[in-house]
C-alpha cells in the first residue's frame, strides 16, 4: 500500500486546441533525473503505466529516428502495445516522438518539455491527433473544461438519460 | 472496450451538431421535429445526422402517431467516459509512481 505524498497531486489534463490534449505535472526532482526517468528504459519500466501492470519494453533507441516499443501486460494476461519513433531528443530539455497505441485510431505526436524551477521539474506534454474526430471523442466526455468536471457533467448527462 | 465500437463513437460525436442533438436528448425523448426546430438547417439534414447518431448505437428511433421520436442510448457515451477516465487514471498513477522513483533515485546519489 502506497502512503500518499503531500506533493503527489492530479496531472492537469487541458485542451489548448482542436487537436490537441496537454498534460502537466510537477515533480519534487531536479530535470535532469526526471529527463531520465524517461528516457532510461530502466527507470521508465518501473513507472510508466498502472500498477497491477507488468511493463516489458522490446526497443528503446533514444535518438532521431530511433524506434521503442513497450507492452503493458494486466493481470489477466491481456496485452497493451505502444510503439513510435522519436523525433527530437535535447538532454535534458525537450522530448519529441510519436506515439500508436496498438489497436487505437490514429498516430499521435507528443512533445515532453522539462522545465526546472527550485529544484521542482514541471513536465509538460503535449498530445497531437492527427485527426480532429480523436480529440472530439474526448471533448465529448467534457474534457475541454478538465477532467473532473468533465466527468462530472457526462455524469449528470448519463444520469438524465435512464 | 470493442475499439471498433469507439471510433464509430467518436465519428459520430465529431460532428457539432450531432452534439447539440445529444445534449438535447439528455434532457429526454423527442421528436424529430423537435430537434430541428432550432437548427439552422432543413428537417432532411437533421434526419441525416439522426442516422449517424442512431448507426452508432447512440440513439434510438422509434413512430407513435405518424411521427418518428428519438431517444438518447448511454451505453456508447458511457464507454467513451471510461476510456477518458482511463487516460487520467493511467497518467495519475504513472507519475505517482515516477514520484516514488525519483525519491528513491535522490537517496541513491547522495
Amino acid at each position: 500500500m502506497r502512503v500518499s505524498q503531500s506533493t503527489a497531486k492530479p496531472a492537469v489534463i487541458t485542451t489548448p486546441s482542436d487537436t490537441e490534449i496537454h498534460i502537466v505535472r510537477t515533480f519534487e526532482a531536479p530535470r535532469d533525473l526526471v529527463f531520465r526517468a524517461y528516457t532510461d528504459a530502466k527507470l521508465l519500466s518501473q513507472w510508466m503505466g498502472p500498477r497491477k501492470y507488468k511493463m516489458t519494453i522490446e526497443e528503446m533507441e533514444v535518438r532521431p529516428g530511433g524506434r521503442w516499443h513497450f507492452t503493458h501486460i494486466d493481470t489477466d494476461g491481456t496485452k497493451y502495445g505502444f510503439h513510435g519513433e522519436f523525433r527530437e531528443i535535447v538532454r535534458p530539455e525537450r522530448i519529441v516522438q510519436t506515439w500508436n497505441f496498438e489497436g487505437m485510431p490514429g498516430e499521435s505526436l507528443q512533445t515532453a518539455v522539462f522545465q526546472e524551477h527550485d529544484g521542482r521539474t514541471t513536465v509538460t506534454s503535449t498530445v497531437k491527433f492527427e485527426r480532429k474526430e480523436h480529440r472530439d471523442g474526448m471533448l465529448a466526455s467534457g474534457m475541454e473544461n478538465g477532467m473532473n468536471e468533465g466527468y462530472d457533467r457526462l455524469d449528470e448527462l448519463l444520469r438524465t438519460t435512464h | 472496450m470493442n475499439n471498433d465500437n469507439l471510433s464509430t463513437t467518436f465519428q459520430a460525436v465529431a460532428d457539432p451538431t450531432r452534439r447539440i442533438i445529444l445534449a438535447r436528448l439528455a434532457h429526454g425523448e423527442a421528436t424529430v421535429q423537435e430537434l430541428a426546430r432550432p437548427l439552422p438547417m432543413s428537417q432532411p439534414a437533421v434526419s441525416k445526422h439522426l442516422k449517424v447518431l442512431e448507426r452508432a448505437g447512440l440513439i434510438e428511433r422509434r413512430r407513435e402517431a405518424q411521427r418518428i421520436w428519438c431517444r438518447l442510448q448511454a451505453k456508447p457515451l458511457h464507454d467513451v467516459a471510461v476510456w477518458a477516465t482511463e487516460f487520467q487514471q493511467y497518467w495519475d498513477e504513472s507519475f505517482e509512481r515516477l514520484d516514488d522513483l525519483l525519491e528513491k533515485e535522490k537517496g541513491n546519489r547522495q
